[in-house]
Order: structure tokens, then C-alpha cells, then sequence
């Protein structure tokens, strides 16, 4: 891949200011997507994958914050700090308003696509009238070319006669259809990034299928890039070029995606992997990972999967985890840490020179304080 | 939340739109009943200012004059004609005495009590519907900023919307009338009182369901795509949001009736020679015992309105709520 890198998350830490206490939903975040690619966020449910993205768009709401990072968008500031004498951390100039981000960002630059398709259209406007807006509103296109440009798209996602149903309503759409039309919401802005927040998850599995070739046909034809969020490993081995792998609020593995299958590091990749059916490999019995997240107010210290990783030691609980990278030698010059020149990377200190192998295991998984939900034998 | 109009279970669709709900209102034989009264009041209300034969019937012993005539008359008492010609408090038809010229009587001046009853609907009407636009619009627009904006704004849109529910409606709209009006009472600010003693319950009730279609995605959708919040409002919130306000607009219109007529009756509303249900009442209290159709009239009018408007707010929740299908 030799792209350009469009989009460039550094650091991003997004939390949350309850009153039960400051969930840390999205803990320093680092990622990247370049021209023409399928980028995957993956991870269990309330791992943070849907606040990244949202911070993305800067569209978290009270009490959510962001509080640290850098987002750049090829050469716009989405999100910027600098650090003040007292140490604090204030918004640099260069950071958009929010005027700017919603006139050169949002929609036109990076759209969004929801994971319900049952609830992200209105119910009071037909489907022709809210792919109509929001092409006027990001396109120098209105009236007649707008409604001619939205019945292209909606044939473009595949809408049977898109001129009869143009005027129909989100409740006469079925659920695939729906999914469609939103598609055609975001693809009629023509922005260069879209995230897609789970898009598939609402759907069959039928229908999935379809909406992922549809997705891929349309990601060739118009180049445009995509942030993938979903908690199946199944679609991003599918559709995505790289992947992101979550835990807690943080990115624990990322790389290719052939790498992170077929030479995955984090333990938790691997558990993720080895809890889905998958055909290429024989399997009797599905291990789940064990015990369910902890909470992100008071996160495990050190690496934040130790407490349920099957490998962990001593230092797991000790040492901050980094990322190294892992890459296959690919210059086959002998040195496995190319660095910068491999994006395989992991933050397991299994991987770094740090004292893991030296340290004690931690006892068994089992023995630990972690609740199993119903009968494991 | 499946859509606008409440919980729906699975495999369920909604049946939205326009065409939908006046089906249903036309299949419920209350909601039609009230509609018909609404109807009846309506047209009466538009029809006694323009046509001439019930004109006539305005001026009672006077039928040589129309009403355009009639009130610069009343303006002129000395072009009024001697008394004698003038047949006070008649009886309706029915009753001994009275005649298919007055049918429903005669009041104090002489004048044909079923025109002036007619005559009454159209200010009833007026101020009903008048008064309830205004504090439908008030409401709608202070509750849906301050259930999309939220935090301070929210706060300080609804704590000023609060003072003026704390205070009773009757005093406030009389209040607002002696005020504004500077001692002359008119119907005109009985309307804009009423208006903005109606603002608070139309800004909390729109609030409340803002308050959980700003959580849709198709919200969230729209301010991804770049729509400017006030867009957002006018266009997402605002319509999916707006169910429970009309039906609560067309009960505020009885309501509304009702009020003024209360303020008629205690002077602050429509003044002389504006025949005004409220006012004719109090005219007649007096003569409660001598002439006791007077005071039934007037009542019998207010209540038929205000139950055709209930009668149909209570359909229209109905057939605006997928659950209950006819």
C-alpha cells in the first residue's frame, strides 16, 4: 500500500465524566487510514470502537470529552492540543471550529453510516427527500439534478426502480433496503472517508453478504475509504485491508490483515479468533474468552488484558505495555523489528525486551476474580 | 423507539401519515361526532359575518338594518330607535310568548339571541384557534431548543417557562389584559394572554419527546452529514416530535374557549356591543330566575364546542397511536 494517509489518529483519548467516575472509553488511541482502504475497528462490545470513531467526527456529546490526541485530516486539525506553562492542555489555534467542522468535514469530507438501519432515517420524510438533502447540502448540486443525482445513487446500491420508490417510506423499506439507502446517504455526499459503525450488524446473514460486495464494489468504483467498526472477525477478514484490533480503550494489535490472521501476536487477538467458527480450521469445541471486560473507570493497571489473558505473568500487571512491532522479516536482512517499514504491531510486552519471560505466571485464569457466565464443562 | 408515534413490537410496520390518521378519525363515531360540532361551529362562525339573512336576524327588532349598519348605531344612541319598539327578554319559541321571529329569544336590549349566539362562535373560535397557534408556536419553539441544546440553555428556557405556569392562567391572562391593554380591555389581548399562558405546557410536552428523538440516529445521522442544528430542529425534531402537541393543541382550543369566556364574563375579554358567549352570560346571570334561558344559551354553546374539540383530540390520540388500530 503505498497510498496516501488521509486520515491520522494520534494519542486520542476520549472519556466520559460520570458521576460514577471518569470512564476512560477511549484510553490513547493511535490508527491511520490511507487513500482506498478498508480500515477495521474491532473489538468486543464497550470497547470503545464506536467513541473513537464518533471523536473522529468530534461528535461526542456531554459528558464525553475529547481530552488528548491528535486527529488530522489530511491537512485540516480536526482535533489538536497544546501543552500551557501549568501544564494543561488547551485546543490549539489550528483546531475547526465547530462551524468548520460541519461545513468542510462532516458529510462532504467524512460521512457516516449508522449501525440501525431502523432508526437512522427519518420516518416522517420519504427516502428520495433524505438522500435529496443531504446531496444538496454537501454537493453543488439542487432541484432536479439533486433528485436525478439521488436516484442514480439509489440504483447504484441497488434499489429496484429507484424512480417508483423514491417517494416511499422508511417503514415500506425492509431492513437490508434500509441499509441501502443509507449507503446512498453517504456515498451521495461523496466524501473520501466513511465510517461505518457496525453497519451489518442489524442485518441477516443473507444480507450482510450482499451489503459487503455491495460495499466493496462501490469502495473500487469510487476510491473512497472506509473506517470498518464491527465485533466480527468474519466480515473484516472479508472486506478489510488492515485492521485495529481493541481492548479497553486501547488498540492492543494492528496490521494487515493476512498478518493478523495467519500470524496473529496479541494473546487477545488470538482468543478473539479462536471464539469464532471458522471453516478453514476444525474445531469441536469454541473457546470463549473469559470473564467479560472490566469496567473502563478503574481499568486493570499496566497491560489491561491481564486479567483475563491466558498468558499473563507478574509483569503484566507491572509494565505499560508499548507497541513493538512484529512484523515477518520482510527484507530478510535478519532483524524482525523493522519498525516503521512493517505495520504489524502489537502492545504485548511479550514481544519486548521488558522482563516478561524472566517474570512468574500469573495463576491460572480460572483462579482469578472473573465471573464465567453459566456452565463451562 | 421504532418511529414517532411510540413502541411497536417486532415485524410490526407503522402505518404513518395524514391519509392514515383521518381514516382512522372518520372510523371512530366519537372523534366524528366532534368533528362535526367543530365543523357546525366553524362554519357558523365564518357565516354569520357574511351572510346577509342571518345579518338580519343580528338585529332582531331591528331587521331593517344590517350588521354594518347596526354597529355604528350602537356607537350613536341617539340614532337608536325609542324603546318601545323594542321587545326585551323574550321567550325562545317554544316557551309561551315567543315567535319564529326570535327563536331562541330576545335579551335585554331587544336584541335576537340566536344571532347573537352565532355571532358569539365566531369569537369563540377565533380566540380559540388564535390563541392556541400562538401558544402552540411559543411552546414548540422555547421546547424544542431547549431539549435539543440541553445544559444552561435548557435550564434557563424551562425555569422562565416555569414562573409563568406557576401562576393561574385566569390571573395571569387578566393580569397581561389590564397591562397591555391599558384599561381597555379587548378580545384581542384576551388572545395573546391566553397565547402566552398556553406556552408553557406546549414547551414541556414538545421537550419531553424532544428530548428522546434528539437520542435517534437519524439525528445523530444529520449532524454527521453536516446539517446546521437549526435545520436539525426544524426538520428531524420538530416533526417527529410534534404527535402528542396537536392532539393537545386541539383540546387547548376548548380550553381556550373556555377561558375567555371566563374573562368575558368578568369583563376583561369581548366588550359591548361584541356579543361574546362569556360576556352574554354575565348579562344574564341577573336574570337567572325571570328569564332563565338566557344563561342556558350561551352555556349550551360553550359546552357543545368545547366537548366537539375534546370529543376529537381524544380521537386524534387514538388514530395518532399505532397501538390502537381501528
Amino acid at each position: 500500500m503505498s497510498n496516501e494517509t488521509i486520515l491520522e489518529v494520534d494519542g486520542l483519548k476520549t472519556h466520559f465524566y460520570t458521576e460514577q467516575g471518569v470512564v476512560r472509553a477511549v484510553d490513547g488511541v493511535s490508527f491511520d487510514v490511507r487513500e482506498r482502504e478498508i480500515v477495521g475497528i474491532v473489538g468486543e462490545s464497550g470497547a470503545g470502537k464506536s467513541v473513537a470513531t464518533t471523536s473522529i467526527l468530534r461528535l461526542i456529546e456531554e459528558p464525553g470529552q475529547i481530552v488528548d490526541g491528535e486527529i488530522t485530516y489530511r491537512d485540516l486539525t480536526i482535533v489538536g492540543f497544546e501543552e500551557q506553562d501549568d501544564g494543561t492542555l488547551t485546543p490549539r489555534e489550528a483546531m475547526l471550529s465547530n462551524r468548520e467542522m460541519r461545513d468542510q468535514v462532516r458529510g462532504n469530507e467524512i460521512a457516516i453510516i449508522f449501525q440501525d438501519p431502523m432508526e437512522s432515517l427519518n420516518p416522517v420524510y420519504s427516502v428520495g427527500h433524505q438522500v435529496t438533502e443531504f446531496i444538496e447540502l454537501n454537493r453543488e448540486l439542487s432541484g432536479g439534478d439533486a433528485r436525478q443525482e439521488a436516484i442514480d445513487m439509489l440504483r447504484e446500491v441497488g434499489i429496484p426502480e429507484p424512480e417508483n420508490r423514491f417517494d416511499d417510506y422508511p417503514h415500506e423499506f425492509s431492513g437490508g433496503m434500509r441499509q441501502r439507502v443509507l449507503i446512498a446517504m453517504a456515498l451521495g455526499c461523496r466524501p473520501t472517508l466513511i465510517i461505518a459503525d457496525e453497519p451489518t450488524t442489524a442485518l441477516d446473514v443473507t444480507v450482510e453478504g450482499q451489503i459487503l460486495d455491495l460495499v466493496k464494489d462501490l469502495q473500487t468504483k469510487y476510491g473512497t475509504s472506509f473506517i470498518w467498526v464491527t465485533h466480527d472477525m468474519g466480515i473484516v477478514a472479508e472486506i478489510c485491508d488492515r485492521v485495529n484490533v481493541m481492548y479497553l480503550g486501547e488498540i492492543v494489535e494492528q496490521g494487515p490483515v493476512d498478518d493478523i490472521f495467519h500470524d496473529t501476536k496479541h494473546p487477545y487477538t488470538q482468543k478473539l479468533l479462536e471464539s469464532i467458527p471458522r471453516p478453514d480450521r476444525t474445531v469441536t469445541e469454541l473457546d470463549p474468552i473469559a470473564g467479560t471486560m472490566p469496567s473502563a473507570i478503574n481499568p486493570p493497571r499496566a497491560c489491561r488484558f491481564h486479567t483475563r489473558c491466558p498468558d499473563a505473568r507478574v509483569a503484566c500487571t507491572e509494565v505499560e505495555p508499548r507497541f513493538v512491532a512484529v512484523g515477518n522479516d520482510a527484507d530478510g536482512d535478519g532483524d524482525e523489528h523493522e519498525g516503521e517499514h512493517n505495520d504489524h504491531r502489537t502492545a504485548c510486552i511479550k514481544y519486548d525486551d521488558v522482563g516478561y519471560w524472566d517474570s512468574v505466571p500469573l495463576e491460572k485464569v480460572g483462579d482469578r476474580d472473573i465471573q464465567y457466565v453459566g456452565d463451562r464443562s | 423507539m421504532a418511529t414517532t408515534e411510540g413502541q411497536l413490537g417486532d415485524g410490526e410496520e407503522p402505518q404513518v401519515g395524514w391519509r392514515h390518521t383521518l381514516a382512522q378519525v372518520r372510523n371512530d363515531p366519537t372523534a366524528r361526532f366532534g368533528l362535526y360540532i367543530i365543523a357546525i361551529a366553524t362554519s357558523v362562525a365564518i357565516f354569520s359575518a357574511v351572510d346577509a339573512n342571518l345579518s338580519r336576524l343580528t338585529l332582531g327588532a331591528y331587521h331593517d338594518y344590517t350588521i354594518g349598519e347596526w354597529l355604528p348605531v350602537l356607537e350613536n344612541p341617539e340614532t337608536l330607535p325609542p324603546p318601545g319598539e323594542m321587545q326585551t327578554y323574550q321567550p325562545p319559541v317554544f316557551a309561551e310568548g315567543g315567535s319564529w321571529d326570535n327563536p331562541l329569544g330576545t335579551d335585554q336590549s331587544g336584541r335576537d339571541y340566536l344571532s347573537r349566539i352565532i355571532y358569539g362562535a365566531r369569537i369563540s373560535m377565533a380566540v380559540g384557534f388564535f390563541a392556541t397557534f400562538l401558544g402552540l408556536t411559543g411552546g414548540v419553539a422555547i421546547g424544542a431548543v431547549a431539549g435539543y441544546y440541553g445544559g444552561w440553555i435548557d435550564d434557563v428556557l424551562m425555569r422562565f417557562v416555569e414562573i409563568i405556569y406557576s401562576i393561574p392562567a385566569l390571573v395571569l391572562v387578566i393580569v397581561f389584559t389590564v397591562f397591555v391593554s391599558g384599561g381597555n380591555p379587548d378580545v384581542i389581548y384576551a388572545i395573546l394572554g391566553v397565547g402566552i399562558a398556553t406556552v408553557p405546557v406546549f414547551s414541556r410536552i414538545i421537550r419531553s419527546r424532544v428530548l428522546s428523538v434528539r437520542e435517534m440516529d437519524y439525528v445523530e445521522a444529520a449532524r454527521a452529514a453536516g446539517v446546521t442544528d437549526r435545520n436539525i430542529i426544524r426538520r428531524h425534531i420538530i416533526p417527529n416530535s410534534f404527535a402528542p402537541v396537536l392532539v393537545y393543541a386541539t383540546l387547548q382550543i376548548g380550553f381556550a374557549i373556555l377561558i375567555v369566556a371566563g374573562l368575558s364574563f368578568l369583563g376583561y375579554g369581548a366588550q359591548p356591543p361584541t356579543p361574546d358567549w362569556g360576556q352574554m352570560l354575565n348579562h344574564a346571570h341577573g336574570q337567572m330566575h325571570v328569564n332563565p334561558w338566557m344563561s342556558i344559551w350561551p352555556g349550551v354553546a360553550i359546552l357543545l364546542t368545547i366537548m366537539g374539540f375534546n370529543l376529537f383530540g381524544d380521537g386524534l390520540q387514538d388514530a395518532l397511536d399505532p397501538r390502537i388500530d381501528n
